[in-house]
């Protein structure tokens, strides 16, 4: 069940420009505009509409009923732009606020009352702190956007209206609380219907006939039988920022220009909310209808428009601009939270150094591909190749300690390679081997070690590793394939060289 | 005489202006310079200083060699590393065992591999790094480098202070190359000197070909327990047994 709080702002205006001139407040003003080559009264002041001066009238005529009138000037944007900044105040009662003009604010204030204590203590402190800050407000919570409304400006009743009890608050409202167009409401004014009760029972089918389907509608709002849309003024938006050009873009400098622009507005987005990409995307839409796409990955969240911008900049010259672009748009997908949002105040942390380096991987990635970055991590397994696992992220942490226990070569070939060698049996490192053409006849030698295949993850035969040691001083690691048997020789290889 | 000794103060403060400008610097009395334990090889560098910023040039002929000069070069930049420092690898046939590195002196999974295709890209990727002050050293190992691409680099290293050593592996052209100074690790014959059978700890012959401002020469090292030694004086087996009893 939704509730929601209508606030009516009853002399906004009027309460803007007296907190703005407080010296106002003893003398009779209005706020006028030009219109169709008069001054229209916009807005009045309290005396003043005590005088019959009231918002419509010819600046002249009120003149007329008070002479010594203060005309202030009407800013048709001002209502709007008060509006939106007391809704933005206003998300701390409910973070789905919207603005309702001309005059008011509706929240949508579903399982927030609670945390005020009770509906009426919740209601009372958003009346009692605008009124304190100078605003004269009438506030109402309803089920529905339409009934609350209703009750916020022409109910004199308890504005709290229970959970269902929409159609018995609205009986007594006049037709206007419907927010039905003036030419509906004067019609029924002209039949005699002044309340809400005496046509709400009516058959439907009656009043579409007469006042038209808009008044149905309105009814099912306020009743809660239709939904109302609610435009929230923070709405929760996709990370996306969008740019038109003028003329068709068409040069490697003008995509330049707007790729920073939007980067900057997306970053300056990004790190409002706390948060970083992990991926963006430019579509760039062709005059002749094509979509130019490209993307950059981060590998941890970024929202440095530079950094950003030099990932991007890479991959500049693979978009065609063909006959021109004449839409940018800039996305970020994948979004994570960043948890060093300090890190531009101290420069000096560890945290700040892992970024200079999470930004140059990301470069060589960018143009490189994301296969040409690696970090490896122990792995327990005597088998060389299985030894080392590749690490997933920058900041992955081994569980293990590296062993330096194991004598290994620092380089060791990715595929170990035939040698023939020559060496007395069983187990004695041999005498010398020829690799590539070349004999090494070996003086010293360390081994055998055994390195048995590990068979719960792959078949074969054991290794017999020998360190051995040329009269040059070159020094490798071969091994020998298996067991001597009794007809084949087994084979032996060299799998590295140790410094 | 007056004017010949002001003449020869001058030249002396213009050399230390010079190896300053060069990215040497004379080591300040009481602070302690990273000698990194080369011991007598720190004779071959300006002032007895190893130069931090600039690019080192290795070159290497045959596997045997390129296997002596990436452990030396492991264990340079792993004390260049010390424990926290980040270390990039940008090669092309990557050989390395990561695995092996630790007896070098170097956590391996703090150093972060590189592996490109293309010349081109791995210039790039090398002087990327080389800009990326947070980088302790950065390693590369590429076959041809011209004048003029070094001059980028240690460009880029003068700018970063982040120090590259180049790894070139049986390069074709022998060129000028801008790098500091090059060196040539080849592997060193276990001598008579070794008490122990097996192969013993990673012997090489460390040769310094050609350093700016400096003395070149050659010196046979030992790397053992994490620290670079000078071979002594061979010691024969019988005498040791002697000495130990």
């Amino acid at each position: 069940m939704k509730r929601y709080v209508a606030i009516w702002f009853r002399h906004l205006l009027v309460d803007r420009v007296l907190l703005r001139q407080p010296e106002l407040a003893e003398k009779p003003f209005v706020l006028a505009a030009k219109e169709r080559g008069r001054m229209l009264v916009k807005a009045a002041s309290r005396d003043t509409q005590k005088l019959g001066i009231e918002a419509g009238m010819v600046l002249a005529d009120a003149r007329a009923v008070q002479p010594d009138l203060e005309v202030l000037d009407y800013d048709p944007l001002l209502a709007e732009k008060l509006l939106l900044a007391l809704a933005e105040w206003a998300i701390r009662y409910s973070p789905l606020v919207a603005v309702d003009l001309p005059d008011g604010l509706i929240l949508d204030v579903t399982g927030c009352a609670h945390l005020w204590g009770s509906e009426t203590a919740y209601l009372k402190d958003i009346a009692s702190r605008l009124k304190a800050s100078g605003y004269d407000v009438r506030t109402a919570m309803a089920d529905t956007i339409g009934a609350a409304w209703a009750v916020s400006r022409y109910s004199r009743a308890f504005p709290i209206i229970e959970p269902g009890e929409q159609l018995a608050a609205l009986l007594q409202l006049p037709p206007h609380a419907l927010r039905l167009e003036a030419a509906v409401v004067e019609k029924m004014q002209k039949l005699g219907l002044y309340q809400i009760k005496s046509f709400i029972y009516m058959p439907p089918s009656v009043l579409r006939r007469r006042f038209g389907q808009g008044t149905l509608d309105q009814i099912g709002k306020a009743l809660g039988n239709s939904q109302e849309a609610f435009e929230p003024v923070c709405p929760m938006e996709p990370y996306q920022e969008r740019l038109s050009s003028l003329e068709p873009i068409r040069t490697a400098t003008g995509i330049e220009i707007a790729i920073q622009k939007l980067l900057e507005m997306l970053c300056a987005r990004l790190v409002k909310d706390g948060k970083g990409a992990r991926q963006a995307i430019l579509r760039c839409y062709r005059i002749d209808g094509e979509i130019q796409q490209v993307a950059i990955g981060t590998s941890g969240p970024s929202c440095s428009a530079s950094h950003m911008f030099k990932l991007f900049e890479l991959k500049i010259a693979s978009i065609e601009p063909a006959l021109g672009i004449e839409l940018f748009v800039m996305e970020a997908p994948v979004i994570e939270p960043s948890g060093n949002a300090q890190e531009t105040l101290w420069d000096l942390s560890s945290a700040n150094k892992m970024t200079a380096i999470a930004e140059l991987l990301d470069r060589l990635s960018a143009r490189a591909g994301s296969d040409v970055i690696h970090r490896y991590l122990p792995a327990e397994h005597h088998w060389p190749e299985r030894a080392i696992t590749e690490a997933v992220s920058l900041t992955d942490q081994s569980q293990t300690d590296w062993r330096t226990d194991q004598h290994r070569p620092v380089q060791l070939l990715a595929e170990p390679e035939r040698i023939i060698v020559s060496a007395p049996v069983p187990d004695y490192p041999p005498m010398l081997f020829r690799y590539k053409g070349d004999i090494h006849r070996i003086k010293k030698a360390d081994g055998p070690s055994r390195i048995e295949q590990e068979w719960w993850i792959s078949d074969g035969l054991h290794r017999d590793y020998y360190a051995v040691e040329d009269e040059q001083g070159g020094r490798y690691w071969i091994f020998r394939l298996g067991h001597y048997g009794e007809e084949t020789n087994p084979e032996w290889f060299i799998h590295g060289f140790f410094a | 005489m007056e004017t010949a000794l002001k003449k020869s103060e001058l030249v002396a403060r213009l050399r230390s202006d010079i190896l300053s400008l060069q990215g040497f610097r004379a080591p300040a009395l009481g602070v302690k310079h990273d000698d990194f334990g080369l011991g007598p090889v720190m004779k071959a560098f300006p002032e007895g200083v190893f130069p931090r910023v600039g690019m080192h040039e290795f070159v290497s002929n045959s596997p045997e060699q390129t296997a002596a000069t990436s452990g030396f070069m492991a264990a340079l930049a792993g004390k260049m590393m010390k424990e926290d420092g980040l270390c990039v690898w940008v090669g092309r046939h990557r050989n390395v065992y990561p695995f092996a590195l630790s007896q070098f002196g170097v956590t391996p999974d703090r150093v972060i591999f590189v592996d490109l295709k293309k010349d081109k890209d791995l210039l790039w990727a090398i002087e990327e790094a080389l800009k990326c002050d947070a980088l302790s050293a950065v390693i590369g190992e590429i076959k041809e480098l011209n004048l003029t691409e070094s001059r980028r680099l240690q460009l880029a290293v003068e700018e970063s202070k982040v120090t590259g050593l180049l790894h070139r592996v049986s390069p074709r052209l022998s060129g000028p190359v801008a790098a500091v100074c090059r060196w040539r690790i080849s592997p060193l014959p276990g001598g008579a000197d070794q008490v122990l059978p097996g192969i013993g700890f990673p012997r090489w012959q460390v040769t310094i070909e050609k350093v700016r401002s400096g003395e070149p020469g050659s010196w046979p090292l030992e790397f053992r327990d994490g620290s670079f030694e000078m071979i002594s004086q061979p010691v024969l087996a019988e005498e040791y047994i002697s000495k130990a009893g």
